[in-house]
């Protein structure tokens, strides 16, 4: 699905945990997840810190998707 | 039993009309065989024949291909066939491509077998040979007498709904689809033979070739995300409570589009997870994990980024084929095209 | 290490006063295990239906299948560190009650649990339509968390499978088969002209209703280890998941492991056959990178000179098994794969979410995504209520008449990816 986004002309950013896969299928640029049952913020930290590690993530992938890359990348 | 109607497709060339100066002509239609349709008739024997033949220019066809089609169509659809046989085109480029594309069209306009034959580097074969039957054929059409029998086998076993066998014994192309099979040992005891002539040197091979994925260059960054309207799209499987499109747990079908308009956050009451790959007791209780609706929104508020959309695309990435995904990529992304989406974040568990 | 495994072959089962085997048949003693398993509260009511080979029975969800063992002599007993005290096992003599199994169902725990059919078309894509079935239909307490629910069930099925193996212990063997692994240097020096060999076995390790125990431990908490293969003969590996019903990797496929099992028919032969090293299948990332390291490690280490390695589950754990192949290789050994493919209904599209180009030698256990027929049966074992959602069915899969259109990825083991079957897919 990543690369038809792309493939549309609009910027995508993947935010997965396994990014060997991510890698492998295509995707350009790519923000490693937490874990694969919370790719996005992590549960055991509690309520708060959970959303604090979203936060970042996202601003991370916005900052992935203002970023000229001319091949894939992963933004760690 | 009365024989089955066949159509027969060539072109300027095998139907004698001319070489490259005529390879302009357009559409006709001609009642039994012509020229190599002689040999395919002879080939089909009793349970089949050829009912009419019908020949288009090569170049014609090429430049007027979807007029070139819909005309044919109405030609062969008016002799009612059971089965359509398009060339054999041998090594010719624009004849693979016609014979490829009328073979598809009618196969899925009439629902009736169709097969074709080209040589291995006729550049229909890497275009069809994953949706059609091609027979193999040499480079030149003195393998005619080879060709033709083939074609005629192959086609008359799609129109009796026997089972076809794999590409050596029916002789065509390769198409990568995979098809499953009892073999007469376990995969075991396969695997200890293999990994005992690999370590002595000796030739084995996989039983599965490992997977190409195609690249797709990265689109220029975003200037400014401040100004952006933002999507988010997930294979987490994140749907509304009770699953109400349906969405397969694993091997999805479908996507699902969903509202968030005024929502701050995805609430556990609002929405579930149906994916059935990952451990879900963190989801369920916590959608944002996987669609960050609650950041998100934040960020919307903030300026950070310039919209968010009003809505999120859902699948289930596990067991979902590649095709599969593909399809719905290609349906949404125009959707968010049209939405004026100038960035997507994508989440996967 | 040494194991004698006796074979009692099962040919029937049927209820009995006493639980015992006579003749070839399995009498089983209802009452004694409803009240077994009823031990436990979390489990409200529980009924125990019988399966046989042919029958017009359909068993559905199914959660595991134990296939009853008893130590005989031997250090330990059956399934250490889950029903019976932490203690190695994998010597001395165990009898196998062969032919029979413990099934557990009932209430759906997650969308991982199966079907399985005793006879009909579908029947040849299971090991368990040919086999006598003990099938324990749990309820589990109301409102019972599904962590709780999910050990509740696992653990009764272990201790059922202990109990009626028990009949086994003074029966004389149809068969004895001897496994031996003896300690690295001797191992070695026994056939010191065969290439060593070694078994990865992967343990899936996801969470709820994906997790594997050795010797008690949750796989996900461990670091890669040395196991004898004749200690998974006496239940050292349990499962605790059904990742997608047809790469389950049953109890039973545990004590049966096929590789452990061909790999020892070779040895002394045409290979030295040196022990498994365990690892798991975790979901983060670095959890990855430093299993499929420490199993690089051991290749080397013990200096194989060739691997053959099962994964369990499909997905992220491609990543590990491609992983563990790489590493495998860079370690200096020949590697074979063994796993499933899901490449679509179509057969057209990849068929593994991973790949490296170290990957070149494949065993195939079939395409999973393939739609089969299910026809109505006279008797469902469990319920069919949750077929739509299970894995491998949609919406409209279950017909008013009781027939099934799904996937073949909802049969239990159909497509295990550790060779247990004949199953394969070829290239059309």
């Amino acid at each position: 699905m990543v690369k038809e986004v792309e493939r549309a002309g609009i910027p995508v950013v993947h935010m997965a945990t396994v990014v060997p896969i991510s890698l492998t299928i295509g995707a350009n640029r790519i923000i490693p997840g937490v874990g694969i049952p919370y790719p996005l913020g992590d549960p055991t930290l509690g309520e708060v810190k959970s959303k604090k590690i979203r936060r970042s993530m996202v601003e991370r992938a916005l900052t992935a998707l203002q970023t000229e890359v001319d091949g894939q990348t992963v933004f760690e | 039993m009365r024989k089955l109607r066949v159509v027969h497709y060539i072109n300027n060339f095998f139907a004698g009309i001319g070489g490259e100066e005529k390879a302009d002509i357009p559409p006709e239609v001609r009642e039994g065989v012509v020229g190599p349709g002689l040999a395919l008739n002879k080939a089909l024997g009793n349970e089949a024949e050829i009912v009419a033949t019908v020949i288009c220019g090569d170049s014609y066809f090429g430049q007027k291909t979807d007029s070139a089609k819909e005309t044919m169509l109405e030609m062969i659809k008016s002799h009612k066939p059971d089965i359509f046989v398009a060339g054999p085109a041998f090594n010719a480029g624009r004849y693979g491509f016609a014979c490829g594309e009328m073979a598809m069209y009618v196969e899925k306009e009439l629902e009736i077998p169709v097969v074709s034959a080209m040589y291995r580097e006729n550049p229909g074969v890497d275009m069809y040979k994953r949706d059609l039957h091609i027979i193999e054929t040499e480079i030149s059409a003195a393998d005619m007498r080879n060709a033709v029998p083939r074609m005629a086998n192959l086609v008359l076993k799609l129109a009796k709904g026997e089972e076809v066998g794999s590409p050596a014994e029916e002789g065509y192309h390769e198409r990568g689809i995979r098809v499953n099979y009892f073999h007469e040992k376990r995969g075991s005891e396969r695997g200890v033979d293999l990994l005992v002539k690999k370590m002595n040197g000796q030739e084995c091979v996989t039983e599965y070739p490992m997977p190409v994925f195609d690249r797709v260059d990265p689109n220029p960054a975003v200037k400014d995300i401040s100004k952006v309207k933002v999507a988010i799209v997930t294979s987490g499987g994140i749907v509304p409570q009770g699953n109400p499109d349906r969405i397969e747990s694993s091997s999805a079908t479908k996507y699902g589009i969903y509202d968030i308009n005024g929502m701050d956050r995805l609430s556990a009451d609002d929405f579930m997870t149906i994916h059935g790959g990952y451990d879900r007791a963190f989801v369920t209780e916590d959608p944002n994990l996987v669609v960050p609706l609650d950041v998100m929104r934040e960020m919307e508020s903030e300026g950070v980024i310039g919209e968010l959309a009003n809505y999120f695309v859902t699948t289930t990435g596990t067991g979902t084929s590649v095709g599969n995904a593909k399809g719905f990529g290609e349906d949404f992304a125009q959707k968010l095209v049209a939405d004026g989406v100038g960035a997507v974040i994508l989440t996967s568990t | 290490m040494r194991l004698e495994l006796g074979k009692i072959n099962i040919t029937d089962v049927q209820p009995g006063e006493v639980t015992k085997v006579e003749n070839g048949t399995l009498y089983v003693n209802q009452q004694e295990i409803i009240e077994l398993a009823l031990k436990d509260d979390r489990i409200k009511d529980v009924r125990v239906e019988f399966a046989r080979p042919g029958e017009s029975v359909r068993i559905a969800p199914v959660k595991d299948v134990i296939e009853p063992r008893v130590k005989v002599s031997g250090s330990g007993a059956m399934f250490p560190g889950m029903i019976n005290k932490v203690k190695t096992v994998g010597s001395g003599r165990t009898h196998a009650l062969v032919g029979a199994n413990v099934i557990t169902c009932g209430k759906i725990v997650g969308f991982q649990e199966g079907i399985i059919d005793m006879s009909g078309p579908t029947a040849k894509y299971t090991p368990f339509s040919e086999t006598n079935n003990i099938c324990i239909v749990i309820e589990p307490a109301d409102n019972l968390e599904t962590h709780d629910y999910e050990q509740a069930a696992r653990l009764a099925g272990l201790k059922i499978g202990a109990l009626v193996g028990e009949a086994g212990k003074n029966v004389e063997p149809d068969e004895v088969v001897v496994y031996e692994t003896k300690p690295i240097a001797e191992q070695t020096a026994q056939y010191p002209n065969l290439p060593k060999v070694g078994y990865i076995h992967m343990l899936q390790s996801q969470g709820l209703l994906h997790d594997t125990f050795y010797y008690g431990v949750d796989a996900k908490q461990m670091v890669p280890t040395f196991m004898y293969p004749t200690e998974i003969m006496d239940g050292a590996i349990t499962s605790g998941n059904c990742v997608a019903p047809c790469d389950k990797v049953t109890t039973f496929h545990h004590l049966n492991n096929p590789v452990i099992e061909d790999l020892y028919k070779r040895h002394g032969k045409d290979l030295n056959f040196i022990g498994v090293i365990l690892t798991n299948e975790n979901v983060f990332l670095a959890d990855k990178e430093r299993s499929s390291d420490m199993v690089g490690k051991f290749v080397e280490f013990l200096g194989l000179d060739g691997v053959i390695i099962t994964e369990e589950g499909y997905g992220n754990p491609d990543t590990d098994l491609m992983m563990n192949c790489k590493k495998a290789t860079d370690a200096g050994a020949k590697v074979v794969l063994i796993t499933d493919e899901f490449p679509g209904r179509d057969g057209k599209s990849q068929s593994l979410a991973d790949a490296v180009p170290e990957a070149d030698t494949l065993v195939s256990c079939g395409n999973g995504n393939v739609i089969v027929e299910f026809p109505p049966m006279d008797k469902i074992i469990g319920t069919l209520d949750y077929v739509e959602t299970m894995i491998g069915g949609y919406e409209g899969s279950l017909r008013e008449d009781g027939s099934i259109e799904a996937e073949i990825q909802i049969i239990i083991a159909s497509t295990i990816a550790n060779g247990y079957n004949t199953l394969s897919a070829r290239m059309y």
